[in-house]
């Protein structure tokens, strides 16, 4: 056992009714999820809660609704690109108009004449967004932009570090709370109000700038309009929830950890969300400042990005950039934390270069400030482009460390065919997929043909949607007996990890093929040569849908059916499995001591023994740490 | 680091006279002194966010400054040097006040802690209301205004509006840090005053609304130079 508590059997549920507590607070002994109130109480409870499991799981809450919002606008956007043109014929009858544009009236009845009129309209007008005509590609393109505003901003940032991080960190660092709760909660509300800010700028009409409101579009269209200002000020908001979540986990980091716990005692979770935090602490003000002067160029016309009175919308594509590259490691880098955890839980054996991996974290989040030039190839100048396109291929080097790092230790391991693992390995998979895609495009050469294309749209979701949201998932099932205390079923999250997987590449990596034809991104309508793959891709993501739908039930059946959990189902040695399924409110009966790190598998796991077999034996003396 | 001394009353008064003698660190520290210095990474960490949100800032400034010299130098002269300089030493007056501050709590002197937030206080103020009775206010009136707004007839440099775009965004954000700053240490003073709240056991407040403020002198120690007297 890897606390300092008296009872080796102590890893069963709910059996600690006698303990006494090492703090004089009077909290309840109960789980954190245990009402004390009536509906209305608990509500406030939750409401006003400092505590940083309920703050993570409202956060994963929030996170998931957005999931779906995002998911439901790129539904429409594949549904919409099943037909190459967006033109259906509409009968209807109309009013007959003469020369002049007056409704001809019928003498003898007095009502207006009408005729059967054949109109042409888009497949884009099935969804109107209230108060704004759909024309032309005007409604496609806010379905997209609204796509990938929502997924980066309100979901894959938040996703790992603010939902599940939120409620890890401090278990596995062995802390009864983060460094500043009250903080975490404002953070919360920050997120909150950013997203009503961005839904609301959606019910208004929508946005149709793409999620990366270039300048001069973003400070042009819609000019009498408030939705863009909306939308960016959104994200404005969003950073600051962002940048108080970093901070407050690097300070958690640093000063909470459980006495015995060295920097190189951290399971590797915690390390990738350390990296995170720092870009996020890093990078996200200048895009504060640069959505900030978006802001004053709409309302006050400052120019400092408009090319009229001498300002440089080249300027915001490298502020925006030099935020929005290292905020692509903010995604990846929570989601290899969870890999590198799942990897060696579920294969049981040790994570395979553990130091190699933690430093790989810190020279990626290193590595993630130089490389932002490389979105602007077409827009600066030639010698800027070679040297952006030489210091991308350094990205290759750590995150190709870690990837050897997980396969070796899968090497002669005892893997565990369950839902985590299937999400771990599709992670190796489409990761791999998409990191190795990246290099044409790194590649000026290649990049020229590439460039704009699907190839792009292919590439970035293998890595955002392939790596982070499958991590996200796969993770999800590895701590939800955590998280709620219930076991999710096996076979059924097994069946949604197959759909997802096949789903996934079904939708995505036909668009690698649609990219190298020429097919460029960000347009509803396509020649017809297109149109083949383009159906496979539709059909593809009807799979992936049909997945993620069999997860949310089996996680709904799990909330309501589910078998208890134990304190520790997988037989993990990281430290948020010595707390209770679910924790109790201040995480640990008493502040744990550690006497092996979050790996040791070797040292005390005896050879072929069985999850199920829980709890461990007796630890061997002088089993090492790393 | 262990700034923080055991609860002593260096003013003799009974113990639980204070506010900042009943103040009970937060249950998941293991000691005050681990919180104050918990707090103390957090914020420094908060005041690089600060430097980097100024940075993009002074990156625009550089950028145009170099594509337009003969405008910013022209913008330039059009700003007296002397109310920014009057700006720069009430700012650094205060940031020693402020400083005061902090040591009169450590030291458990409460009536001076007291008089140097009220002088920090009043500095921001008087820095404020030299910002935009002198300096804003006749400008905008004249139409030195920025971007499309612009509307000063004797102009002889045709990227001028960009200028004041620049200067009005930079100096404007820094006067938004001086009213977020003052308030804090508004804040600080009430509690002071109401139930002496700060002193040698807990004076995180005040370090780092003291901490704040430097940054915020910090950042006008670059800008005055390079709006006022670079030409």
């Amino acid at each position: 056992m890897a606390t300092n508590h008296d009872h080796p059997e102590h890893a069963g549920h709910g059996d600690h009714a006698g303990h006494s507590h090492d703090d004089g607070h009077g909290h309840h002994d109960g789980s954190y999820l245990t009402p004390i109130g009536g509906f209305w109480s608990e509500v406030w409870r939750w409401a006003t809660t400092i505590d940083h499991k309920k703050i993570g799981v409202m956060y994963l809450t929030a996170v998931l609704f957005m999931f779906f919002l995002g998911g439901m606008a790129a539904m429409a956007v594949r549904l919409e690109l099943l037909q190459p043109t967006r033109s259906t014929a509409v009968t209807s009858t109309e009013p007959k108009l003469d020369a002049a544009g007056a409704p001809i009236i019928d003498p003898a009845t007095g009502q207006p004449v009408t005729e059967v009129v054949t109109q042409t309209v888009t497949t884009g007008q099935m969804w109107t967004i209230s108060n704004v005509q759909a024309e032309n590609n005007n409604v496609y393109n806010r379905i997209f932009t609204l796509h990938g505003a929502i997924m980066v901003f309100m979901v894959i940032i938040p996703s790992v570090p603010a939902a599940l991080a939120n409620f890890l960190l401090p278990l596995m660092l062995g802390a009864k709370d983060v460094a500043f709760p009250r903080l975490n909660l404002l953070s919360f509300y920050i997120y909150a109000v950013g997203s009503m800010f961005a839904v609301a700028s959606l019910l208004l009409g929508g946005v149709d700038t793409g999620w990366t409101f270039y300048t001069p579009y973003s400070t042009t269209t819609d000019a009498d309009h408030w939705r863009v200002t909306l939308m960016v000020l959104a994200a404005f908001i969003l950073g600051f929830s962002s940048i108080l979540t970093g901070l407050n986990f690097i300070v958690t980091v640093h000063k909470l950890r459980a006495p015995g716990i060295g920097w190189f005692d951290m399971p590797l979770f915690v390390w990738a969300i350390y990296a995170t935090s720092i870009i996020q602490v890093l990078a996200t003000p200048v895009i504060g400042i640069t959505l900030l002067l978006l802001v004053f160029e709409r309302l006050f016309h400052v120019g400092i990005f408009d090319p009229r009175i001498g300002g440089d919308p080249v300027l915001f594509q490298h502020f925006f950039w030099f935020y929005s590259h290292p905020v692509v490691y903010v995604m990846i880098l929570p989601g290899m934390g969870i890999i590198s955890d799942m990897i060696a839980v579920h294969s049981r054996k040790r994570i395979f270069g553990y130091r190699a991996i933690a430093f790989s974290s810190l020279g990626i989040a290193g590595v993630s400030f130089i490389v932002w030039g490389h979105h602007m190839f077409t827009s600066q100048g030639e010698l800027a482009s070679i040297v952006f396109s030489a210091l991308t291929f350094l990205v290759a080097i750590p995150t190709a460390i870690k990837v050897f790092n997980w396969i070796s230790t899968l090497y002669k391991g005892s893997i565990a065919f369950n839902t985590p693992m299937l999400y771990t390995l599709s992670f190796l998979f489409l990761f791999s997929i998409g990191g190795l895609t990246g290099l044409p495009l790194a590649t000026l050469s290649t990049d020229l043909h590439l460039h704009d294309s699907y190839f792009v749209v292919a590439h970035f979701h293998y890595v955002m949607m392939g790596g982070t949201i499958i991590a996200f998932v796969g993770g999800m099932h590895h701590w939800w007996p955590k998280m709620f205390g219930k076991m999710y079923n096996e076979f059924w999250g097994c069946v949604g990890a197959v759909l997802v997987f096949i789903g996934f590449n079904v939708t995505f990596f036909t668009q690698f093929f649609l990219g190298t034809r020429g097919m460029p991104r960000r347009y509803a309508s396509y020649l017809d040569e297109y149109q083949l793959l383009h159906v496979v891709s539709t059909v593809g993501s009807w799979v992936l849908m049909a997945g993620f739908l069999v997860h949310l039930f089996n996680f709904i059946h799990s909330l309501v059916a589910g078998k208890k959990a134990p304190a520790n189902p997988w037989g993990a040695m990281s430290l948020e499995w010595e707390a209770d399924s679910p924790p109790t409110e201040h995480n640990f009966h008493h502040e744990p001591i550690v006497k092996h790190g979050p790996y040791d598998f070797d040292a005390a796991v005896p050879p072929h023994w069985d999850a199920k077999d829980w709890p461990l034996p007796a630890p061997v003396p002088g089993g090492h740490k790393h | 680091m262990a700034t923080i001394s055991t609860h002593s009353t260096p003013t003799g008064d009974p113990p639980g006279k204070h506010g900042w003698e009943r103040y009970a660190h937060a249950p998941h520290y293991r000691t005050a002194a681990d919180e104050f210095d918990a707090c103390k990474l957090g914020f420094w960490l908060f005041l690089t966010t600060e430097v980097l949100l100024f940075a993009g800032l002074f990156v625009s400034y550089a950028i145009f400054r170099m594509l337009y010299p003969e405008s910013f130098a022209a913008g330039s002269h059009l700003l007296d040097w002397r109310f920014g300089f009057t700006n720069t030493v009430v700012l650094l007056v205060s940031s020693f006040t402020v400083a005061m501050a902090i040591r009169n709590c450590q030291k458990g002197q409460y009536g001076w802690s007291i008089i140097n937030l009220v002088i920090t206080i009043l500095c921001a103020l008087a820095f404020l209301f030299i910002k935009f009775t002198f300096e804003y206010g006749p400008k905008w009136t004249q139409g030195k205004r920025p971007g499309s707004l612009f509307d000063y007839p004797f102009s002889t440099t045709p990227n001028e509006p960009l200028w004041w775009s620049v200067y009005y965004c930079a100096t404007g954000i820094h006067a938004l840090h001086v009213v977020i700053g003052m308030g804090l240490l508004t804040w600080c003073l009430v509690r002071q005053i109401r139930s002496r709240q700060y002193g040698p056991g807990h004076y995180t407040m005040v370090e780092m609304s003291g901490l704040y403020w430097h940054l915020v002198d910090l950042i006008w120690i670059f800008l005055f130079p390079l709006l006022y007297l670079v030409h």
